[in-house]
C-alpha cells in the first residue's frame, strides 16, 4: 500500500482525509448486543470458579438423590432380613461397608448377584447406602420448598408494605419486629413438639398424610417465622424503587398498586430476591437436620441426614462411619450452597456494581 | 448522652419487655393447645396427683384465669413440678444445668471473642499473605457446618480413634470437646468479621494521617484500628449468645453433658410439659436480654451509627 511506503514522508496522503466509506464504518463500530443486568450478572458468575465449582457439586448431589432411587435395588424402609412369615434372619444387621451378610453369601454361592451394601446396613438391616440418599433427598426437598414458601410470604408482605407506606407499613414492621426478635430456635422446636399429635391426627386419610407430619408441621414453622428477613429486603427495595419516575408514569396511565408490584417493582429487585432465597436454602436445610437430630425431625423410618446422624450415636465406638457419612454428606450441601449464595451475591449485588 | 440514644434505650426496652411476653404467651397457648392439656404425659398420672394439680393449677377454671396465674407464679419464679423427675421442681432442675451450661458456654463465648478477634486482626493486617487465605478457607468451613456435625466428628477422632480425651462430658477435662465445638462457629464469624471491619478502619483516612504523622504502628493498631473495628463485633453478642444457647442443644446430647440443653431436650422428649415451658421462658428471656444489651451497647459506643 502507498501508506507504507509513504510512513517517513511528511507529506499528507489526500485518502486519509477522505470520508470513510459504510464498509470502514461497520469495521471501526463494534456493535454488540445489549445485555440485561442479569445476563451481566450470569456472565460475571460464571468467572467465579468457586461458585460454579459449588453450583455443580449441588446439581450432581441433586441429580444423585433423585436418580438413585430408581435403580437401586433396596428401598430405604426395608428391613432386609424381615420377610412376613418366615423368622427374623439378623445376618443382615450391621454389616460393614461392602461386607455381605451370611444368608448373601449362600446365595452368592448359588450364583445369585447380590448387588453390595456400598455403605452396610444399620441395626435393623436397612441398606444404608440407599437411607442416605433418601435422606439427601428429603433434606433437599425441604430445604427447597420451605425457601419457596417463606420467599412467597416474605414478598407479599414486604411489597405490600413497601408500596402502601403510611400506617400499613407501620404496622406491618412493627410485627416483623417482633417476630424478628423472637429467639427462633426455641419457638422452632416448641412449635414442633407440639403439632406432631394433632397434626398427625388431622391429616390422617389426605394427600399430605405420605409426606409426614413432622415434614408440614417444618412447613408451618416456616411460614410462620422466616419469612421476616425477607420482607424485610422486599419492603427496602421497593422503598427505593417507587420513586422511580417509570412508576409514577405507570400510575399516571391508570395503574393500579398491584400490577406496578407485578409489572415494575419485583422484577427490578430480582437481584436481591434471588440473593436472599439461595442463601436461606441453606438455613431451611441446617434448621431441618438440626430438628432431625434431636428427633423431632422426619419421623421414622422416613431418614433424614440430621436423624440418621443422631441414630448413629448409639454404636458409636463398633460403626463410627455410620456418623461420618450423613455429616460430611449436610457439610458438603450447605457448605456449596453458602458458596454459591455468596458467588450469586457478588455476581448480582447491585451497591457492588458501579 | 444524647437524647436521642436515651429514647432508642427505652424504645428497645419497652420492645424486649413486650417480646418477653409474647414468647410467654405463646408457650402457654401452645402448650394447652397440647390435646390433654400440659399436665397429662404419656404414663398415666395417678387419680390423686391429677386431682392436687388440677386444685392446686385451677385446670377447671378458665383458660384466661390460668394464664394470670401462671404469669404470677412464673414473675415469683415459681415453675412447678417436673412431670417426669418425680419430686423435683422444674426451677431446680433448671438450676442445675444452668450452672454447668453456662460454665460451657461462657466459656466458649470468651475464646470465641479472643480468638476470633485475634484471627481476625491478624488476617487484615497482613492481607492476602499465606496464613490469610488459610484463616478464610477454614472460617468458611467452618461458618457452614452446623455445630452437631463438628461435635459429632470432633468426637468421633479424638475420643473414639485417639482416645484423647474423654467422650463423657462429666467426666474431669471432658468440658474441652463440647466448649471447642461450640466456639468454632462463633469463633469463625467473629474471624470474618474482625477482618473486614479491621480492613475497612486501615483504609480510612485518620489512618494515613496518622501513619503520615509518624505514630509508631502498635499505638495505630490498638490506639485507633482495633478499637474502631470492634463496633461490629459488639453487634454480635446477642446472636452470639442465641447460638450458643441452641447449640447447647445439640452439644450437650453428643457429650452427655448434664446442662440445662440436655434437660430441655429430654423433657421435649419425654413430654414433660411444665419443664418445657419453663426452660422455654428462661431460655428466651436471656438471648432477649442479651439482644438487648447488644443493641444498647452498640449504639452508646458509636453514637454516629443511626438504627432504624
Amino acid at each position: 500500500m502507498d501508506s507504507n511506503l509513504k510512513k517517513l514522508s511528511m507529506q499528507v496522503n489526500v485518502e486519509d482525509l477522505l470520508p470513510a466509506s459504510e464498509k470502514e464504518k461497520e469495521y471501526m463500530v463494534k456493535m454488540r448486543p445489549s445485555t440485561t443486568a442479569f445476563q451481566d450478572g450470569v456472565r460475571r458468575l460464571k468467572k467465579n470458579k468457586v461458585a460454579m465449582v459449588s453450583f455443580g457439586i449441588i446439581i450432581l448431589i441433586t441429580l444423585a438423590s433423585i436418580l438413585i432411587p430408581m435403580f437401586w435395588p433396596y428401598k430405604y424402609e426395608a428391613m432386609l432380613g424381615i420377610t412376613p412369615g418366615r423368622p427374623v434372619d439378623s445376618s443382615y444387621n450391621n454389616l460393614k461397608p461392602f461386607e455381605y451378610s451370611k444368608t448373601e453369601l449362600k446365595q452368592i454361592e448359588e450364583g445369585e448377584k447380590i448387588f453390595p451394601h456400598v455403605f452396610g446396613t444399620d441395626a435393623s438391616g436397612r441398606d444404608y447406602f440407599i437411607r442416605v440418599v433418601y435422606g439427601t433427598r428429603i433434606s433437599l426437598a425441604v430445604g427447597f420448598f420451605a425457601s419457596i414458601i417463606v420467599l412467597v410470604i416474605g414478598l407479599v408482605v414486604g411489597s405490600v408494605a413497601g408500596y402502601a407506606g403510611g400506617m400499613v407499613d407501620i404496622i406491618i414492621m412493627r410485627i416483623v419486629d417482633v417476630i424478628y426478635s423472637l429467639p427462633d430456635m426455641l419457638m422452632v422446636i416448641l412449635l414442633a413438639s407440639v403439632l406432631r399429635e394433632p397434626l398427625g391426627k388431622a391429616l390422617e386419610g389426605t394427600v399430605l398424610e405420605k409426606i409426614g407430619s413432622n415434614i408440614i408441621s417444618l412447613f408451618i414453622i416456616f411460614a410462620l417465622l422466616y419469612w421476616v428477613s425477607m420482607s424485610r429486603l422486599i419492603r427496602g427495595q421497593i422503598l427505593s424503587l417507587r420513586e422511580q419516575e417509570y412508576v409514577l408514569a405507570a400510575q399516571a396511565s391508570g395503574a393500579k398498586g398491584g400490577w406496578v408490584i407485578r409489572k415494575h417493582l419485583i422484577p427490578n429487585s430480582i437481584s436481591v430476591i434471588v440473593i436472599s432465597t439461595a442463601l436461606q436454602i441453606p438455613n431451611a436445610i441446617f434448621t431441618e437436620s438440626y430438628l432431625s437430630f434431636l428427633g423431632l425431625g422426619v419421623n421414622a423410618p422416613m431418614p433424614s441426614l440430621g436423624s440418621l446422624a443422631s441414630d448413629a450415636l448409639n454404636g458409636l465406638k463398633s460403626y463410627p462411619y455410620r456418623l461420618v457419612i450423613p455429616a460430611l454428606v449436610i457439610s458438603l450441601i450447605v457448605l456449596s450452597l453458602n458458596l454459591f449464595g455468596d458467588g450469586l451475591r457478588d455476581a448480582f449485588d447491585p451497591k457492588l456494581n458501579g | 448522652m444524647n437524647p436521642k440514644t436515651i429514647s432508642y434505650i427505652i424504645k428497645r426496652l419497652i420492645l424486649a419487655v413486650f417480646t418477653v411476653w409474647v414468647v410467654f404467651t405463646l408457650t402457654f397457648f401452645i402448650m394447652h393447645a397440647v390435646p390433654g392439656g400440659p399436665f397429662v404425659g404419656e404414663k398415666a398420672i395417678s387419680k390423686a396427683a391429677q386431682e392436687a394439680l388440677e386444685a392446686k393449677y385451677g385446670l377447671d377454671k378458665p383458660l384466661s384465669t390460668q394464664y394470670f396465674t401462671y404469669l404470677n407464679d412464673v414473675l415469683h419464679f415459681r415453675f412447678g413440678p417436673s412431670l417426669k423427675q418425680r419430686g423435683r421442681m422444674v426451677i431446680d432442675i433448671m438450676g442445675d444445668g444452668l450452672k454447668t451450661s453456662a460454665k460451657l458456654g461462657v466459656v466458649a463465648a470468651l475464646l470465641a471473642l479472643v480468638f476470633g478477634v485475634v484471627l481476625g486482626a491478624g488476617a487484615a493486617l497482613n492481607r492476602n499473605s499465606i496464613p490469610d487465605r488459610i484463616i478464610m478457607v477454614l472460617t468458611t468451613a467452618f461458618v457452614s457446618m452446623p455445630s452437631f456435625i463438628m461435635g459429632s466428628l470432633l468426637l468421633v477422632v479424638f475420643a473414639i480413634r485417639l482416645h484423647v480425651l474423654p467422650a463423657n462430658g462429666a467426666a474431669a477435662g471432658g468440658l474441652i470437646l463440647p466448649v471447642i465445638t461450640l466456639m468454632l462457629y462463633p469463633m469463625a464469624y467473629i474471624t470474618r468479621l474482625t477482618r473486614s471491619s479491621m480492613l475497612d478502619v486501615l483504609g480510612q483516612d485518620y489512618i494515613r494521617t496518622a501513619k503520615a504523622k509518624g505514630v509508631p504502628a502498635g499505638k495505630i493498631i490498638f490506639g485507633h484500628a482495633l478499637k474502631n473495628s470492634l463496633i461490629p463485633v459488639i453487634t454480635y453478642f446477642g446472636p452470639m449468645l442465641a447460638y450458643i444457647v441452641t447449640g447447647s442443644l445439640v452439644v450437650e446430647q453428643i457429650f452427655a453433658v448434664p446442662g440445662i440443653g440436655r434437660a430441655f431436650v429430654s423433657s421435649i422428649i419425654n413430654r414433660d410439659y411444665m419443664m418445657i415451658m419453663g426452660t422455654t421462658i428462661v431460655l428466651a428471656t436471656l438471648i432477649v436480654v442479651m439482644n438487648l444489651i447488644s443493641d444498647i451497647l452498640y449504639k452508646v459506643v458509636d453514637p454516629r451509627i443511626t438504627l432504624e
